[in-house]
């Protein structure tokens, strides 16, 4: 046990000593949040929009300025020909074109029925369809009003229909996703580097060849970035119910095992990947491609799982960060109850310990 | 008493063949020398005979331990210092001092008098980091580190690579104290000259001993009579020795050439054809061979 | 001065307080083989890294195959060769290609590589090896293959630093023949070394100590001066002399 104690003492020194390290895991966390919070946000403000517009009515008139007074929008450009909107969308000033009908007005008092035509920028799709929803939302409110003003039916009918949300928020997402991604990070490449590192620099041969079990090599490896990831979790939780307004809805209780159980998951990884590979690089590479990757692509952080093609959703069911996502949208966001994130709690339970017998089995007591 | 044997070792990476029947067996309180130039399998050798990895073929023993089935007990008992640097580098000396000497279910206070002339060097740098100290004494930090639990075998490979003439001597008159300790050390060189501080030597190339003896008897199997030839014009000494049909072998040591004959030659020949080649300040005298002109006669190369 | 293929004067590098290189002064001729000794952390290395233009000079002058270390580092690395243990060759390059990748980093051309290409194989005798990759060669014809590379450019002077470490003792009186030859061809060979009896292959041998250069003549002279039978004794006497003992 004294040799554990001083085993785990000397893996301090080594994290403490690396000041360009410790800054990294410490403060990766916190700017990948405020990150993924403010910067990279699907939310809409000030969106630059055009508008081609040959009726000049009243009702043209109270639209737009709804558009543009609305924290979404800028009016930024009139077009008086419709040949203008592929230039416009070329220079990449103008996210959205709002096309009226001619004589919008009068067709809509007349007929009750007028058409306006959304045209959005579909190199990035998810913007493109938040948008139209925006305005199509602006547009319904507008509709609303003149109902009660007139107490007729009026319709006005635009050619992309997208659901409003205006509570839409993107750091709903995207808080259990960077959880699932620091951890893993931390746990599984930090640690692999840590053991790796030892390999490589020779000091292995040394503490294979003493009464040190490996064990103990491999334990106390593991308690410190064990620790940091905690440090790290609730570094994550706090920014994202003080900064974010995120709330934690559900049982933190609930949370805090889910999440342990994912920190087993990434160090048995991490332990996996250092009995594979010998140099840091490797491991960084192995740990970097092999696990940040498809949390990124494949964990539904970024892109919707139901959206993808069979085979990738397939794929996507082995990777553990998937599960941990999902059971912590659920929690956090949804406030459910345990029966509902059971399954995702089996999962990461079984994967844990399958990969924690793995890594143990495939550890040597020798050099190769 | 054995401290170590090894039957007919053999190792292989592939296509290579690292290692080939190798057998030797080292007294207690021997100090053994592996000598050979880097490539011909020692670091392969240290690393089975320390446990860290199996032998295609063949046995070895520790202090009568099996290195495969006894491999735990083994790892109390010996001390092992590998060829490159390996401490931690952002440890402090004494950091790393501790952290061996738990390792090893000890304390530093324990065996102090083993290592204290060597700790006694560096102790004055105890604070600073292992990685900012010179060469001399990161040497002295790993093997106290070796050290510190008063191994029954230690293993040194390469402990003298690299090091200056002067800190590979010091470090040699510590091996010569820790020798009266009782310690049996194996320890690994490409250095010639240090063969005759061992007291048994194994010659090694390309994964096979040469020769297995002490020093001496190696020096005196020496099948010729060996010549020290010095003149004024050395480099084209070289070329005209070269040239001779009755030189058999001819190779420059320092300042001489160390020459042997065919069977029928006299020195004063050679002396003879010399100074027909107008070469001054001839010098030819008989002299003992080295470990190193022996090396050289065995090796196939 | 600018017939020497190496002169410095009161040549210094302090870092912080350090004095690593202390004003040392000594002339090399075109065409010989200087030895460079010195205990570890002697001063050894930062003194060659100041004269192969990698490292600038606290103060002190130094001329290295003409050009000033200070003012024209550029000018000195396109005539220098350097070779030291660690890094030589890139070991999964076939041995033409390192060849060629050397020599064209120094600017040689095409055509000019391919004739000494062959050239430089014949004289290895590593004809057959041509098309192998240097990582299944032997350690010494590797080291032998890597001073050929160093001098392929034929520099003016070339330094080595400690070439012959760990190579087996046949191969490396081969590569002292190397050394010879290239000598002969008006190159200008700075070597450093732990071997003792190597540096009696030198035709003068310098020997520093705490950062100065405390001895500097013949192997030979070096000897009768300290009244000793080999260079090892005259290293031993002087290298205990040394104060300091960080690198």
């Amino acid at each position: 046990m004294k040799q554990f104690r001083s085993f785990v003492r000397k893996e301090y020194y080594h994290i403490f000593r690396d000041k360009r390290t410790m800054l990294i895991l410490l403060a990766m966390p916190i700017v990948q949040i405020l990150l993924f919070g403010f910067a990279i946000t699907t939310e809409v403000k000030d969106v630059k929009v055009a508008v081609f517009d040959p009726s000049k009515d009243a009702s043209t008139q109270r639209i737009k300025e709804r558009i543009n007074t609305s924290e979404y929008f800028t009016i930024a450009e009139e077009l008086t020909n419709i040949d203008q909107i592929n230039d416009i969308f070329k220079y990449g000033k103008i996210n959205l074109v709002i096309v009226f009908s001619e004589n919008f007005a009068e067709n809509l008092l007349h007929t009750g029925e007028a058409k306006v035509q959304l045209i959005a920028d579909g190199t990035d799709p998810n913007q493109a369809s938040t948008l139209t929803g925006y305005v199509s939302g602006i547009l319904g409110s507008y509709q609303q009003e003149l109902m009660e003003q007139y107490q007729v039916p009026f319709q006005i009918i635009p050619e992309t229909r997208m659901l409003y949300n205006p509570q839409l928020k993107s750091a709903y997402n995207f808080v259990p996703g960077v959880m699932g991604l620091i951890l893993m990070l931390i746990c599984a490449m930090m640690t692999s580097i840590a053991i790796v590192r030892e390999k490589e620099t020779g000091t292995m041969e040394v503490l294979l060849s003493s009464p040190m079990k490996p064990i103990y090599i491999i334990l106390a490896k593991a308690v410190p970035y064990f620790t940091l990831s905690i440090v790290n979790l609730i570094t994550i939780l706090l920014l994202s119910v003080f900064v974010l307004g995120v709330p934690v809805s559900g049982s933190l209780f609930w949370l805090a095992i889910l999440s342990l159980l994912f920190v087993f998951v990434a160090l048995a990884l991490g332990l996996f990947i250092s009995t594979l590979v010998n140099t840091q690089m490797a491991a960084m590479l192995a740990s970097g491609m092999g696990l940040m990757m498809p949390i990124m692509l494949l964990s539904g952080m970024m892109f919707p799982i139901e959206s993808m093609p069979p085979v990738l959703q397939w794929v996507s069911a082995i990777v553990p960060a998937r599960w941990y996502i999902e059971a912590v949208k659920k929690i956090m966001i949804q406030g459910v109850e345990l029966q509902y994130i059971a399954k995702e709690l089996v999962i990461i339970g079984v994967m844990a310990i399958s990969l924690i017998m793995l890594a143990l089995s495939k550890f040597k007591t020798r050099l190769s | 008493m054995v401290a170590l044997s090894a039957n007919n070792l053999n190792k292989s990476y592939g296509t290579v063949q690292a290692l080939t029947d190798l057998s030797l067996e080292v007294e207690k309180g021997e100090i053994y020398g592996i000598i050979g130039p880097d490539g011909a399998g020692k670091t392969t050798l240290f690393r089975i005979l320390t446990t860290l990895l199996l032998a295609d073929s063949g046995t070895a023993t520790v202090d009568g331990l099996d290195v495969v089935k006894d491999y735990k007990q083994i790892r109390q008992i010996i001390g092992y210092m590998p060829g490159k640097f390996s401490l931690y580098q952002d440890l402090t000396v004494e950091e790393n001092l501790t952290f061996f000497a738990t390792v090893f279910h000890t304390t530093i206070e324990e065996n102090y008098h083993l290592i204290e002339d060597i700790y006694k060097q560096i102790e004055p740098f105890k604070d600073r980091r292992a990685g900012k100290l010179s060469g001399g004494m990161k040497q002295k930090l790993a093997l106290s580190c070796a050290l510190i639990h008063k191994p029954t075998v230690l293993f040194l490979d390469e402990p003298t690579t690299g090091v200056d003439p002067v800190s590979r001597k010091e470090f040699w008159e510590m091996l010569m104290k820790l020798k009266t300790e009782g310690i049996t050390i194996i320890v690994s060189t490409p250095y010639m000259d240090e063969a005759t501080l061992c007291d048994r030597i194994a010659l090694i190339q390309d994964g096979e001993f040469l020769k297995v003896d002490t020093p001496r008897n190696i020096v005196a199997d020496y099948p010729d009579t060996l010549w020290a030839v010095q003149a004024d014009q050395m480099h084209q000494l070289l070329r005209d020795l070269r040239d001779l049909p009755f030189i058999r072998r001819s190779f420059s040591f320092g300042e001489t050439f160390h020459v042997t004959f065919d069977n029928d030659t006299t020195p004063g020949q050679l002396k003879d054809f010399l100074a027909a080649k107008s070469y001054t300040n001839i010098a030819i005298k008989e002299i003992e061979p080295t470990v190193e002109d022996c090396f050289m006669l065995l090796s196939r190369k | 001065m600018e017939d020497k293929a190496i002169y410095t004067e009161n040549l210094t590098k302090r870092f912080g307080n350090f004095t690593a290189v202390d004003q040392i002064s000594f002339e090399v001729e075109k065409g010989e083989i200087f030895g460079f000794l010195g205990a570890n952390g002697a001063g050894k290395t930062t003194a060659m890294r100041m004269l192969c233009g990698l490292s600038h000079p606290t103060s002190g002058k130094g001329n290295v195959a003409g050009f000033d270390i200070a003012r024209e580092p550029e000018k000195v690395k396109q005539n220098i060769g350097y070779m030291s243990q660690k890094f030589s060759l890139y070991e999964d390059l076939k041995v033409w290609e390192n060849l060629r990748l050397f020599g064209g980093i120094y600017g040689m051309k095409s055509k000019e590589i391919a004739v000494k290409t062959d050239e430089v194989l014949q004289e290895l005798e590593l004809e057959r090896e041509r098309e192998t990759l240097v990582k299944s060669l032997p350690l010494g014809w590797k080291q032998k293959l890597s001073f050929s590379v160093s001098i392929f450019h034929e520099p003016k002077v070339v330094f080595l630093d400690e070439p012959t470490g760990g190579v087996d003792p046949v191969t490396r009186r081969q590569f002292w023949e190397l050394i010879y030859q290239a000598a002969e061809r008006g190159i200008t060979v700075f070597v450093t070394t732990h071997y003792m009896d190597e540096a009696e292959y030198c035709n003068r041998v310098s020997i520093m100590v705490d950062g100065k250069i405390e001895a500097l003549d013949t192997p030979k002279n070096l000897r009768q001066q300290f009244e000793v039978s080999t260079m090892d004794d005259v290293f031993q006497q002087l290298a205990r002399r040394a104060t300091r003992k960080a690198d």
